[in-house]
């Protein structure tokens, strides 16, 4: 019978189940620990207190172990600080100790130390009386209430920022009982004194507040906050436990217990019942005041959960907690809900019964409606044995359904796969489907990493199809890093054991490992695992932060990445003097070049000392004469030249020695024409400077000039008919053109002419043109006529093509007569 | 920019890579909410106007856009100013002195930010950090702009200091960019199976590219690739093609006025309509565009320019008869068929009228003396025609102070073809520049030098580089060519010799040529899963021929002329297909702009 194990609680039922027989049952009696267990199936922490068990008072330290929630030892360790007052876990499943002086510990549930931090100086000074572990809205806090009756507060122990909450008036002992309410993305304090609660917060506000109580109360003696923070239960002096909304607007009922003494744990199963556990008795009581006992055979724990209450004891790991609605819906004797006629029609198919028709005809209208009432269930039940009738059910009445999408069949199937699996007692994380929903699939998977259960990681990644990058990848990263702890391999056989295993896997980032070697203390490890990274960008980072500046030098050069190369080298600038710095770079071509690259633009002399320290004379006369064009004074720029000449002499560069000294020459000469004519010569070349001489009819300088330098007499020819016909000085033209036979021959002096349009003179030079050049310069001048009767006397038909190339649409006449010479010249 | 069509007409849609930028530019801007002003580095608009329209940018709340200078920032009340800039460090004074300004002025409380193009550097942070404005920066961002699509089958990275850095400055941050952008391309078309390469920076490339490909471990998209092959070629193999003076339409057009992100800016006066009083003629330069959007450009743009005027008067004909057609036009559907035709044939007329103003202006040019006398002269040399003394012609050029680059050109020109000058002769002429325009020009030679481009005798390879890749072609047709040696008028580019032979019959035919030319000659293939590979169409498949159509990605490290770009086009086009081409450059250059970027004293 599927109900006989609820037992009702007013309108709703509450059932118990077992998750586990616990595997310590032969080791552990935990009425002997302070015991502390993690929401969300996490680990359970065991604190061996010796003031219960010591019969003598011993001076030990006291024993912290962990265990998986099926009771599997994880860790051990003596203990060997301060005075632990509180013990608890954090939502990332780390253990926290709280020491009567403050200090906060954080352990992971290896029991590896993590970290640890303080609580602020008047908590050492004043010692801590009680201390809060709750869960806030950035994860989380921790809450500690000193001897002076104040309260200190973080919010999350990633980050511990103190706040001291406001203080309460007239307090002056230890509050009978005091509890962290957090609402509103706030953290308050909920401190009973007296019949009073007082609501502090960091803000420096305090709330007296009295709730509705038909009892007298001269002490509350407890009180507890459901897992969601909205609703608080409180136990009085004289036996009453309130149940109401946190805020104490609303009351709930009042339900005297008769007990004297207050519970030793006053729990919430889910936010639907208050749970007070009695030595063996526990005692659940609904918010109308009903209320149901339960009897254990030995001592127990009790661990809250979102949707519900875990029971732990010595032989067993039980899960108090509502029937879910829907599970109600089906099982409920009598139910005529649609899941429940599912649920039967199909156990009478899978007998072989034809009732299964009858009941699938019955509910004919709302099968979807059935079929997603048995998933549900299916997700609620723990047991396998009683999701796999559900499931079936739902497959089965999905098989009348036409267009019913199988999405969420599909994916219950596999959510239960992974919630089966992981609730095995060999991995122990009794995980609710709520649980999981409100958790989420990457934070199970997280948690698989954080118990090093790789291997369940990596399948379930699989199973789910999660993308390689998000899941397998990743969790074979954390591997690695746990892998470079493992201290008693050597580096070579940890390097090679990731690399195989990681191999090429995208998004596996070998820097991330590396980086974890090296906070191990693994700097050669790091450097071979460095080695696998293909990413230079990572990869250069670290290898200077491990001081591997050269291996990061030539690892960017490799990269090709000129910002990568620059980064390293101008770390290694910074961090040596200059000399080691040029000796470091000098054999590496690529970084010198860059190196170069960023002095030209940004520190001239450093790179002019770059070249000399190298010999590179070449270069750094180079360097000299651009530097000689920036000088603005006459002797600076002199100088310049004169250290560039030398440079050159080193570099056996003969020409460009030659050159310079000539420049030095030229520049002195135009130095003093400047001086002398009062015209500006400075800057220009030597050819510009006997151009503006002879257009000035300075002619006896040019010659000097020209003398000097040795200017060729082909282009001195070119340059003074040029200057002259640009100066129009027609009358010096003609008597150059009557020295010295001109080595550029007479059709220069036509061309200067046309050239400026002076055809009149032009004429003059024409009779002495050789012939060949006749018909090109008679064309120049502008006698086409003439040209191609020339042409046609030295019978060049080559010569008549020309000019006629030259003829324009007006030259319709010539142009015709061209071609009649054509035609004669080409009958002979 | 209006339509982008002719972006996806080649068998690469290079549409899908604007796209790529466009999302990634809007990803940057909306990260910073509010209205926005963008203060340009002049370098960037060009390259951003073909991948972003205005009205794009205004969608985005971009409300005003300056160009960065010295000047500080005119007012503004927008929420934003986002500086777009290339990571150069005299660029950061500015926009540090500008941050400066504004800081002092206050007022209207504004979030300044920053987008590098393609990528910021850490240099520049350290700048900023150093002028002291770091902190007022809100954002930093980058945005992966590197590689421009300029037509169907042409990208360029516009990074005109490619070449000068990689051969005189050892620094390959280029060639970062260039893998870089393969990557991207590879992204986007899948992953190249083959590639071959010569130079050192192509070695470099591939190193890196296949590096970056390893630190992708495996996360690269499913594609299966469009892409067959990869050749990269360094500038260095062919230093001489780009000297020499380009023949064909667009390359003149580029030679003479300079064509900067697939648009030229002309003198007005031949674009003057007749209608137009001559007072009123405009006095700004015509801008315009040209790529493959306009039909007769695309037809006319790799002619060689001697056959450009009998296609510009055929089209004319052409043209001219389907006006009259209207005339014929008798039934009311042939004159709606005409109609119909009439926005193509007025764009036509309209495209007409621009080209044969250019071919006009072309004309001019080449007509000159000056431009057929160098021509000749470099004809000489090719054909290694008296190349071992000093040229009359090149001696006239100095004497008459011709321009520096011309002069440049052309004995860098005679020494490659010379296999290097005999000392003297160098020296001459080195000689010879210095005294004529000036001693910063010993710079220039020894940059020259320095990159190969003029060199003391060496080994005597240029005779069998020639003959064995048949560099001079005798008998050119330049009409109808059936070689790509119409596009220098009888000189085959050995840049697209190589492509060639590449292409058929493969590299290993001419190993001893490749032996001959500078750095490595490099082979790696990339293996493609077998899902992703491309199916063989069978044997029985009729198109099996246009299905099998190879695409080559050719890459040019240190720039690519455009007639290089024609006689790659060239091959695309012959029956005996070679395949398609698609052209990557770090820079569509001319010999002008090579040497103008090794020229002088750069302080």
């Amino acid at each position: 019978m599927a109900t006989a194990d609820w037992n009702p609680l007013g309108e709703v039922y509450y059932k118990k189940c077992e998750l586990y027989s616990m595997e310590w049952s032969e080791t552990v009696d935990i009425s002997k620990f302070e015991v502390s267990a993690a929401p969300y199936g996490g680990p359970i922490a065991l604190l061996k207190d010796e003031s219960k068990t010591a019969r003598v008072q011993v001076s030990t330290k006291p024993i912290v172990t962990v265990f998986t929630a099926a009771g599997k030892q994880l860790g051990q360790m003596r203990w060997n600080s301060g005075n632990i007052h509180k013990m608890g876990w954090s939502h990332t499943e780390d253990l926290l100790f709280v020491q009567d002086d403050g200090v906060v510990l954080v352990y992971d549930m290896f029991l590896n130390f993590k970290k640890t931090f303080g609580m602020g100086q008047e908590a050492k000074d004043v010692k801590v009386i009680d201390c809060k572990i709750f869960s806030s809205y950035q994860g989380t806090g921790i809450a500690v209430l000193t001897s002076t009756c104040r309260v200190f507060i973080i919010n999350s122990v990633d980050d511990p920022r103190i706040r001291r909450l406001a203080e309460v008036p007239g307090l002056s002992s230890a509050p009978s009982s005091w509890a962290v309410i957090n609402l509103d993305r706030q953290s308050r304090a909920l401190i009973a004194k007296g019949s009073e609660l007082c609501l502090i917060d960091h803000g420096g506000q305090y709330q007296v507040q009295t709730p509705d109580l038909s009892t007298d109360v001269t002490e509350f003696l407890a009180m507890s906050l459901s897992f969601n923070n909205r609703c608080l239960a409180m136990f009085t002096d004289k036996g009453v436990i309130w149940i109401g909304s946190s805020d104490l607007q609303k009351k709930y009922c009042e339900f005297n217990t008769k007990s004297p003494t207050p519970p030793q744990q006053l729990s919430w199963c889910g936010a639907g019942a208050v749970v007070g556990l009695w030595g063996n008795m526990m005692l659940v009581v609904g918010p109308d005041k009903d209320w149901i006992n339960f009897n254990f055979d030995c001592p127990v724990h009790l661990v809250e959960e979102e949707d519900g209450l875990r029971i732990i004891g010595k032989y067993q790991h039980e899960f108090l907690h509502k029937v879910p609605e829907v599970t109600e819906k089906i099982f409920k004797i009598g139910s005529m809900e649609p899941g429940a006629m599912l649920f039967e029609a199909s156990k009478e198919f899978y007998k072989g019964s034809q009732k299964a028709d009858e009941y699938i005809r019955i509910i004919k209208d709302k099968l979807e409606v059935a079929v997603s009432q048995c998933i549900e269930a299916a997700g609620h039940e723990i047991d396998p044995a009683k999701q796999k009738p559900l499931l079936r059910a739902a497959a089965f009445g999905k098989c009348f359904l036409t267009d019913y999408s199988p999405e969420a069949y599909v994916n219950m199937c596999q959510m239960l796969r992974v919630l089966n699996q992981v609730r095995h007692h060999v991995i122990g994380i009794p995980l609710t489907y709520s649980q999981l929903q409100h958790l989420s699939m990457p934070i199970l998977i997280d948690r698989l990493v954080l118990r090093k259960l790789f291997y369940h990681a990596v399948k379930i990644c699989q199973y789910l199809k999660i993308p390689d990058a998000e899941g397998a990848s990743r969790i074979l990263a954390h591997w690695a890093c746990y892998k470079v702890q493992q201290k008693s391999e050597n580096d070579e056989t940890i390097a090679r054991a990731i690399n195989q295993k990681l191999g090429d896997t995208p998004g596996i980032s070998y820097s991330e490992i590396a980086n974890h070697a090296l906070e191990e203390g693994r700097p050669d490890l790091a450097t071979r695992l460095l080695d696998f990274e293909p990413q230079a960008g990572q990869q250069v980072p670290l290898l200077m932060k491990m001081h591997k500046d050269s291996i990061a030098l030539s690892k960017a050069i490799e990269s090709g990445d000129t910002d990568l190369v620059y980064t390293v080298l101008l770390h290694l600038k910074e961090s040596m003097n200059q000399g080691e710095f040029f000796m470091a770079i000098r054999n590496m071509p690529v970084a010198y070049a860059l190196f170069i690259q960023y002095c030209r633009q940004q520190n001239r002399t450093l790179m002019e000392d770059l070249f000399y320290q190298e010999d590179n004379f070449q270069e750094e006369g180079t360097c000299k004469v651009i530097n000689s064009f920036g000088k603005e004074r006459m002797e600076d720029r002199v100088e310049e030249l004169k250290l560039a000449q030398s440079c050159f002499t080193k570099a056996k560069n003969e020409f460009a020695r030659v050159q310079t000294e000539d420049q030095i020459k030229l520049l002195k000469y135009q130095q003093r024409l400047e001086e002398e004519m009062n015209r500006p010569f400075l800057n220009l070349s030597l050819h510009e400077t006997i151009y503006r001489l002879t257009i000035g009819n300075n002619h006896k300088v040019a010659e000097q000039l020209r003398k000097e330098f040795k200017v060729p007499d082909r282009r001195f020819w070119w340059l003074k008919i040029q200057a002259l016909g640009e100066s129009g000085d027609w009358v010096e033209l003609e008597k150059f053109s009557k020295g010295k036979k001109a080595p550029v021959g007479m059709e220069a002096f036509v061309e200067v002419c046309s050239k400026h349009g002076n055809m009149k003179e032009a004429l003059k030079y024409l009779a002495k043109v050789s012939p060949e050049q006749k018909v090109k310069c008679l064309v120049k001048v502008g006698e086409r006529k003439k040209a191609a009767e020339t042409a046609f006397d030295n019978r060049s038909e080559e010569e008549l093509n020309y000019v006629l190339s030259k003829c324009g649409p007006n030259d319709k006449q010539l142009v015709d007569s061209i071609r009649s010479m054509k035609q004669q010249l080409g009958k002979r | 920019m209006g339509s982008t069509g002719h972006l996806s007409n080649g068998k690469l849609n290079l549409n899908l890579l604007r796209d790529y930028y466009r999302r990634e530019l809007l990803e940057c801007l909306d990260k910073c909410l509010g209205s926005k002003a963008l203060v340009w580095d002049d370098a960037l608009t060009g390259p951003f106007g073909l991948i972003a329209e205005y009205s794009l940018l205004k969608e985005h709340e971009v409300e005003k856009m300056f160009p960065l200078s010295d000047k500080g920032l005119p007012p503004s009340n927008v929420q934003n100013i986002i500086f777009v800039t290339r990571p150069k460090l005299h660029l950061m004074e500015q926009i540090s002195q500008n941050l400066l300004q504004e800081e002092h002025k206050g007022g209207f409380r504004k979030e300044y930010h920053i987008i590098f193009v393609p990528r910021k550097s850490l240099l520049c942070e350290k700048k900023l950090k150093e002028s002291g404005v770091y902190g007022t920066l809100h954002n930093i961002e980058e945005f992966n702009l590197s590689l421009i699509p300029f037509d169907s089958d042409l990208m360029s990275m516009e990074m005109e200091g490619a070449f000068k850095e990689c051969y005189l400055e050892n620094d390959y941050t280029s060639m970062f960019y260039v893998a870089q952008s393969l990557m991207t391309l590879q992204f986007l078309y899948g992953i190249i199976p083959n590639i071959q390469g010569k130079g050192d920076c192509a070695k470099n490339v591939v190193d890196m590219m296949l590096r970056m490909r390893r630190e992708l471990g495996g996360r690269e998209p499913q594609i299966t690739p469009q892409i067959d092959n990869l050749l990269i070629l360094d500038r260095n193999v062919d230093l001489l093609t780009p000297l020499l003076s380009q023949l064909t339409y667009d390359g003149l057009i580029d030679e003479i006025f300079g064509i900067n992100n697939t648009s030229v800016k002309l003198p007005p006066e031949k674009f003057v309509s007749s209608s137009q009083a001559p007072e009123e003629a405009p006095t700004e330069k015509k801008k315009i565009i040209l790529n493959s959007s306009d039909e007769l450009y695309g037809e006319l743009r790799d002619k060689n320019f001697n056959a450009v005027g009998s296609l510009v008067s055929k089209k004319a004909k052409t043209i001219t008869a389907e006006f009259d057609e209207r005339h014929a036009a008798k039934t009311v559907s042939e004159m709606k068929h005409f109609v119909s035709k009439l926005p193509h044939l007025q764009q036509m007329r309209q495209s007409l009228s621009v080209h044969t103003s250019i071919a006009e202006l072309i004309k001019e040019h080449t007509d000159s003396e000056e431009f057929l006398d160098s021509l000749r002269c470099q004809q000489e040399f090719i054909n290694g025609v008296d190349t071992d003394k000093v040229n009359t012609y090149v001696e006239d050029c100095i004497g008459k102070m011709e321009p520096l680059d011309k002069v440049l050109r052309l004995i860098c020109i005679q020494s490659y073809c010379n296999n290097g000058l005999k000392t003297k002769v160098l020296d001459y002429y080195k000689r010879e520049i210095i005294q004529t325009y000036g001693y910063e020009h010993l710079v220039t030679l020894m940059n020259l030098e320095k990159a190969g481009l003029l060199r003391p005798s060496g080994q005597r390879n240029y005779p069998t580089i020639r003959k064995s890749l048949r560099l001079i072609v005798d008998e050119v047709n330049e009409q109808n060519p059936n070689d790509i040696s119409y596009v220098y008028s009888g000189y085959a580019p050995l840049s697209i010799r190589l492509a060639q032979y590449h292409a058929r019959p493969g590299w290993r035919s001419i190993t001893e040529v490749l032996n001959l030319l500078p750095g490595p000659t490099i082979e790696e293939i990339q293996q493609i899963p077998v899902a992703l590979r491309k199916r063989r169409s069978s044997i029985t498949s009729s198109h099996s021929s246009v299905m099998d159509q190879k695409v080559t990605l050719v890459v040019f490290l240190g720039g690519v002329t455009f007639a290089e770009i024609a006689a790659l086009r060239f091959l695309a086009q012959q029956d005996d297909a070679l395949g398609e081409f698609v052209v990557f450059a770090t820079k569509v250059i001319t010999g002008q702009s090579l040497m103008n970027s090794l020229t002088g004293v750069d302080t």
